[in-house]
């Protein structure tokens, strides 16, 4: 019986999971009374089955014998939806802001909310958001993508251009930078939504970059970096170093499957696999090769990582390698004893994950996690651990480890070297503490 | 490229031949295909969109303004939200707050920045000149971005320099000079590349830990989220499936309501008779104004009895269950009133059996 009532600060399984027979046939019999309908109150179709149906017998789930009205009506047409959306039940399930990180809209982020997905990827429109100056609508026909730098000779491709070079498709992960960026200090998120959720993951499609830059010719004796630079009004500009732009690196028009969304650059971004979503610039109009970084706005002044000494770290990029439990998670309820599949998402942007381990004591002892494949380079891997939960306090944990042999740290370890004001690139265990009420929280530890 | 190798041994030689010509031929037809893919771009294009400009001033455009005029524009276009001098944190990070010194200017080390409790504004980071050239010019003002000349860049420049100290108010700032107050820009020794975060085989600083049975960490919760924080982001309890095994939290001052499935779901009939009004008069189990819906249910169960109800429900009535007259509801929605209907007679007749 799936459905519940929430009363007094409490989440309760409708009444008749808690009545007991000899009750349900006491009602039967005499009827509803006032302390009898107290007891039932909130669960409105099990009681009216209950007082006015009483074929159902102790057990009997009122939405198997009474048929639901889905099954007894006519569907509806194809098309109704010409471009398919979830389920009316799902409007929750939605991109949230944190409430006074950012003054402005345009200059803001929306999370993804990582507690409700499933897999290794992102539906497109809950793929996160984050915006320097807005987004923009641009139409493809006059979108362009030019090249110029360091190369034989500039050159301009349209969007049907692009759409003629063979084109690869790559699962990808996309963080940015700052994710967990709250959490350096101390807790101030409640669930993995704000803490996490500037996490998505995709199946792009497009030109790989190294392709692009033959065709321009590029200097390969001179040629070091390459900047990218958006259509949109912040035309926002980023540093590319040239090895993870020929190794990987893609413009990208596709995006599982359709085309790229607004929010995340339609018509056209760059997607370089494993750094930060900062450098996957969207709405992309031109890539430069040149033979030294550029100190960009987003490479001088934000996205540089404070050390205790005082010292910024320019052009990190990396992400490395960053694990976290999904569900259940900060903000949710345990609502009986029992199994429980802990399920969460690990990543790496040095490679592939090749181990996930799961604490349920605060890191005292760990197990290894199931993966679920497929297990891609600088992509989400699912994880999935078998747990049963006894009523006890119990303090969840995952930590990963990637192909290159790196193991995500804890906070202390984090912190010890690069203090708590660096802002970006907090790849710390998360811990979240289960009580013994079931209530799930964003807790820090030692 | 596929080759089958079959007898390789023997014809090794030949096989690499084979394959290399093909996979040559391939990659020849390849790239002269895609020679022909895009065209060159031209100068007016060039100079429309190559408007970056790197720290040793690469891409620069020729120009010149100074504090005062700097001001004026600033007045203008700028202070509504960076304030008058560029120290309001209402709507962006300051971009100067007085914190440097002259011996800042002189190392070339912003030591504010080791305090933890002094706020960071854009002068005490940045510490290239060149970043702020580039930035204002293709992306200032916030609301109209690559409005301004090369000029007012400058004097824009200017000004907020002066704001900081950095320069004094007679400067005429230019591509004469840029490189030599870039010189003065107080961190500009400030920024170091020596992480292993720039490259994919970059060293890292922090390694986790192998350590997987009785291992020695503290577990106390050294913090978490004061209770009256929890409903920050709003009601957790909306931001989770709620019949998933582990539903959200109900943080909300509000009053608790039924699921959020009810809330969401329009065939509930909880839901249904509350929002269309019947429940103003009529409750589950007994009479209220009207008859219970429990009776109501026992009388009209059947679809035979569907249309009565519907025009019942529609028309209003009166004498049936009492003298108290049911208002017509002619407003109801034609898909409510049928679920309402379907839900009211879908009811077995076996009234009784149990007893």
């Amino acid at each position: 019986m799936a459905d519940r009532q929430q009363e007094n600060g409490q989440l309760r399984l409708a009444p008749e999971s808690f009545l007991a027979p000899e009750l349900i046939n006491d009602i039967q019999r005499h009827g509803v009374n006032e302390s009898r309908r107290k007891l039932l109150r909130g669960a409105f179709t099990a009681a009216a089955a209950v007082s006015v149906a009483p074929h159902l017998r102790a057990g009997d789930d009122p939405d198997i014998v009474n048929i639901p009205e889905w099954s007894r009506t006519l569907g509806k047409p194809v098309a109704a939806n010409p471009y398919g959306l979830p389920s009316p039940y799902e409007s929750n399930i939605i991109r949230r802001q944190s409430p006074g990180l950012t003054q402005t809209d345009q200059a803001s982020v929306a999370f993804t909310p990582l507690q409700n997905l499933f897999g290794m990827i992102t539906p497109s429109g809950l793929h996160f958001e984050r915006h320097h100056q807005g987004w923009v609508d641009i139409d493809p026909r006059r979108h362009r993508l030019m090249i110029n730098g360091l190369v034989e000779s500039p050159l301009v491709f349209t969007m049907e251009d692009l759409l003629r070079f063979p084109s690869v498709s790559r699962i990808h992960f996309l963080e940015c930078g700052a994710n967990t960026a709250l959490e350096w200090g101390n807790v101030a998120v409640p669930t993995v939504q704000y803490s996490h959720g500037m996490l998505s993951a995709s199946e792009f499609t497009g030109v790989p970059v190294s392709l692009l830059l033959e065709r321009a010719g590029y200097d390969r004796q001179r040629a070091r970096y390459l900047l990218a630079e958006g259509a949109d009004g912040s035309s926002m500009t980023r540093t590319i170093n040239l090895e993870n732009a020929l190794d990987d690196a893609i413009v990208a028009y596709g995006q599982n499957g359709e085309m790229l969304r607004p929010e995340n650059g339609y018509p056209l971004r760059l997607v370089v696999p494993g750094v930060q979503g900062v450098s996957w610039v969207k709405w992309l109009r031109r890539l430069e090769v040149g033979d030294r970084p550029w100190a960009a706005k987003d490479e001088a002044s934000h996205y540089v990582d404070l050390m205790p000494d005082g010292s910024h770290r320019q052009y990190t990029s990396i992400q490395e390698a960053k694990s976290v439990i999904t569900a259940p998670s900060g903000g949710q309820k345990l609502l009986k004893q029992g199994y429980y599949c802990i399920t969460g998402l690990a990543w790496s942007g040095r490679g592939s994950v090749s181990k996930v381990e799961v604490s349920v004591d605060g890191g005292r002892n760990w197990r290894v996690a199931r993966l679920e494949g497929p297990v891609l380079p600088k992509a989400l891997t699912r994880f999935n651990f078998d747990w049963t939960w006894g009523g006890e306090e119990a303090l969840l944990q995952s930590r990963v480890t990637d192909t290159s042999g790196y193991t995500q740290p804890t906070r202390t370890q984090l912190v010890a070297i690069r203090g708590t004001r660096s802002i970006y690139h907090n790849n710390a265990i998360q811990t979240w503490r289960v009580g013994a009420d079931g209530e799930v929280h964003n807790v820090q530890l030692g | 490229m596929r080759c089958t190798m079959f007898n390789w041994a023997s014809t090794l030689l030949g096989v690499g031949i084979v394959c290399g010509a093909a996979a040559g031929a391939l990659a020849a037809e390849r790239s002269s295909g895609l020679g022909e893919i895009g065209r060159i771009a031209t100068e007016a294009e060039l100079k429309a969109w190559d408007i970056d400009v790197r720290p040793d001033f690469m891409g620069l455009p020729p120009g010149s303004g100074d504090v005062w005029q700097g001001e004026e524009i600033w007045l203008e276009k700028c202070a509504a939200c960076h304030g008058d001098f560029g120290d309001s944190n209402e709507i962006f990070a300051p971009i100067v707050l007085g914190n440097i010194t002259e011996q800042d200017i002189a190392t070339g080390r912003v030591a504010a920045l080791e305090d933890p409790a002094v706020a960071r504004t854009t002068l005490m980071k940045v510490a290239t000149l060149s970043t702020l050239w580039d930035y204002i010019y293709r992306a200032m003002p916030w609301n109209a971005p690559k409005t301004l000349s090369p000029d007012e860049v400058y004097a824009l420049l200017a000004y907020i320099l002066n704001l900081g100290y950095i320069v004094d108010d007679d400067l005429v700032l230019s591509d004469a000079n840029i490189e030599e107050i870039q010189l003065r820009m107080p961190n500009r020794n400030g920024m170091t590349q020596e992480h292993g975060l720039w490259s994919v085989t970059g060293e890292p600083d922090v390694n986790g830990d192998s350590c997987d049975t009785a291992c020695e960490v503290d577990v106390a919760v050294t913090s978490s989220l004061p209770g009256y924080a929890l409903n920050a982001h709003g009601n957790l309890a909306e931001q989770v499936r709620d019949w998933s095994p582990y539903p959200g939290l109900w943080t909300s001052p509000e009053p608790m309501t039924g699921t959020q499935a009810a809330a969401a779901d329009d065939t509930s009939p909880e839901t249904l008779l509350s929002q269309s009004g019947c429940t103003a008069c009529h409750q589950m189990a007994g009479q209220l104004v009207g008859p219970g819906f429990d009776a109501i249910r026992a009388r009209y169960a059947g679809e035979e009895n569907a249309a009565y109800l519907s025009q019942k429900i529609v028309n209003g009535g009166a004498g049936v269950w009492g003298a108290m007259p049911m208002p017509p509801m002619p407003g109801l929605n034609s898909d409510t009133l049928e679920r309402i209907v379907v839900w009211l007679t879908t009811v077995s007749d076996q009234t009784g059996e149990e007893s």
